[in-house]
């Protein structure tokens, strides 16, 4: 369907450093320099290097289309050195998406998606069809935007448009610097969505850098933290770094709420739920009231013939003789499923003020209960490594040594 | 001028069209001759220029000097060597485009912004495949204005080629002739044609980026 056939390769990074002159890095305006990195991005995995400025991240990436050259070291794609290959060649083979976008603005919004293919040479009416599907799979109706130019779109659609002539030549990796930085929060996080339902269906390897740790943890199937002088402090997947940060440094980068960033990353189906005592509306009262008693809280959940949840009956309100009836459950708890993250089933259980929520498969029949007591066991999961917290000094001192240690610099220069 | 006779002699005019109509001619040789060589030279003086940027400084410097030159002087200094010819006119004329096409289009270029030539780069043109395809057509707004400026210019001053004489003297021969025998039919004629041509000149060209620049005036929104 999206045309989209190659899979994503392994890109390896063997001891690479840049070295720049030290006089020019001073002033912190040029590159950052990156100190023997070595890290393997599996074939078809978003790879995010997070870090503060000047941690060289983006130095790291631009090494993998030869925009850098490395002082040392080398980058493999799939094996093969990538300065072996003929630097345009092996560009067209790279898809690259930038924050400013950088899209012609004097090219059609047609022609900016198919420039990669138009430098391979391809036939005029394959150009102007791969655009078009290129727009389609970015969510832009090809007949409404083909002929527009950049500056007559908004900026959530510019960086569609990057990511789609990014994709135009079906590259095997993606590199992507900071693609979603210059649009504001909401549009930002639709186009991290959107961008991550499309990985499922293109599984490129994909580069990705950002200074949001939180987009990090969003976007990464593996997440590289560096930090300043180029040095690599942990690589693992999104869940490991909170769970272990590996250094003081980075304990302080994920931030000390990193608990609840755990619970964005998992699932109700990550933990063991709770059976649900149900009953349903005509059963025996004095058998209901009697089972009501088995579950810890003492609640009984009325449900319907097709299992859907109808309300709560505290032990106490159920008859002792008689039938159940519909008009004795109070409204239900908030429903998740088993794809809701424990972030928002949380945040829906607080919201309804409720102990417990109810989980319901995709025809809304009940499967179980979420009780908080399972939300907080699984952020104590991570607890283990909280002495780190002890040592960390209030959070607003430290974020970002980049600029700050830049900043000095520039006094020194000025004194 | 006669007392007594109209300061404007139409029937002068209407029997001399074919004349009249000569000078234009000339005229605009002298205009077009001057500015295409300039464009050409400029191009390649830009391109240079922002390829070496040292280069820039000392370029200004040289087409600012070249332009400090009066015009009667260098057709006084011309004129031994190469005689009442074309070449004589034309050599000053093509200097003083310099300055301003050099300037303009090492501008236009400048203005191309940085993430543009590191998108063309990231994706893999070529450095010629870069100039041609993408700095150039974004230049060309500043390049036009550069060439509006300059043709104005070059209509003005091409009158003092009149010190050519009737071969190639163009609007600037009525002037001068106009003066010489007291006729102001003669010289006005040849301001106000000039001055016209001016005028057509700036519109044309102002028409003419609009046309190969669509993409500048495309409005935000709309479809």
């Amino acid at each position: 369907m999206t045309g989209l056939a190659t899979h994503g390769a392994i890109v390896q990074f063997d001891h690479v450093s840049k070295s720049y002159d030290p006089e020019a890095t001073k002033s912190g305006k040029g590159p950052a320099a990156v100190n023997e990195l070595s890290l393997t991005v599996p074939a078809g995995k978003i790879c995010i290097l997070v870090g503060p400025s000047g941690c060289g991240k983006t130095t790291s990436l631009k090494m993998v289309n030869r925009l850098i050259e490395p002082t040392s070291g080398r980058i493999t794609i799939d094996g093969v050195d990538v300065t072996t290959q003929e630097l345009t060649a092996l560009r067209r083979g790279i898809g690259y998406v930038i924050q400013q976008v950088g899209l012609f603005p004097h090219q059609t919004i047609g022609e900016n998606v198919a420039t990669v293919p138009r430098l391979l040479g391809w036939p005029k009416a394959r150009l102007r069809e791969r655009s078009e599907e290129l727009l389609a799979l970015v969510g832009l109706d090809p007949a409404r935007y083909r002929d527009r130019y950049p500056s007559q779109l908004s900026g959530g659609e510019r960086q569609r448009v990057g990511v789609a002539r990014a994709l135009a030549a079906d590259p095997p990796i993606m590199l992507m610097d900071e693609p979603f930085g210059a649009v504001d929060p909401i549009v930002r996080d639709r186009l991290q969505n959107e961008f991550l339902r499309l990985q499922e269906t293109i599984a490129k390897t994909i580069l990705f850098v950002t200074h949001d740790i939180d987009e990090a943890i969003k976007m990464g199937d593996l997440v590289a933290v560096f930090q300043t002088g180029g040095v690599l402090a942990q690589f693992g997947t999104p869940l490991d770094i909170l769970a272990a940060p590996a250094t003081e440094f980075v304990a302080r980068f994920v931030g000390q709420d990193r608990g609840l960033k755990r619970l964005s990353l998992l699932r109700v189906s990550d933990v063991a739920l709770q059976p649900a005592v149900t009953a349903r509306p005509g059963d025996s009262a004095g058998d209901a009231r009697r089972r009501a008693l088995d579950d810890p809280q003492r609640y009984l959940l009325m449900i319907d013939g097709s299992n859907k949840p109808l309300g709560w009956v505290a032990h106490g309100d159920i008859p002792a003789e008689g039938v159940l009836s519909e008009s004795m459950a109070n409204p239900v708890s908030p429903t998740v499923n088993k794809r809701t993250t424990l972030k928002d089933a949380l945040s829906m259980m607080l919201d309804a003020d409720v102990q417990t929520g109810i989980v319901v498969d995709r025809n809304g029949a009940v499967q179980g209960l979420l009780t908080m007591d399972a939300i907080a066991g699984k952020m104590r999961e991570g607890e283990h490594v909280a002495a780190f917290d002890h040592a960390l000094e209030p959070a607003d001192e430290i974020v970002e040594p980049g600029p700050i240690a830049a900043e000095h610099a520039e006094e020194e220069v000025r004194a | 001028m006669i007392p007594g006779q109209p300061i404007v002699d139409f029937s002068w005019i209407g029997s001399h069209l074919p004349s009249i109509g000569l000078r234009i001619v000339q005229h605009l040789q002298l205009t077009i001759l001057p500015l295409v060589i300039g464009i050409v030279i400029s191009l390649i003086l830009a391109v240079w220029a922002i390829r070496q940027p040292r280069a820039y400084s000392p370029m200004t410097a040289i087409t600012g000097l070249l332009y400090t030159i009066p015009s009667l002087a260098a057709f006084a200094v011309l004129r031994p060597i190469f005689g009442l010819t074309l070449l004589t006119a034309l050599i000053p004329l093509t200097t003083y485009t310099l300055l301003i096409l050099f300037r303009n289009f090492t501008a236009g270029f400048n203005a191309v912004p940085a993430e543009i030539l590191e998108a063309a780069e990231g994706m893999g043109y070529t450095r010629r495949q870069r100039l041609l395809r993408v700095e150039l057509p974004l230049a060309v707004p500043l390049m036009i204005a550069g060439v509006r400026l300059a043709s104005v210019s070059t209509i003005g001053l091409a009158t003092v080629a009149s010190v050519l004489g009737d071969q190639f003297g163009g609007l600037g021969q009525l002037i001068t002739e106009g003066i010489q025998t007291f006729f102001p039919t003669k010289y006005l004629l040849g301001a106000v044609l000039s001055v016209l041509l001016a005028i057509a000149a700036d519109l044309l060209f102002v028409r003419f980026e609009r046309f190969v620049t669509p993409w500048a005036h495309a409005r935000a929104g709309a479809v």
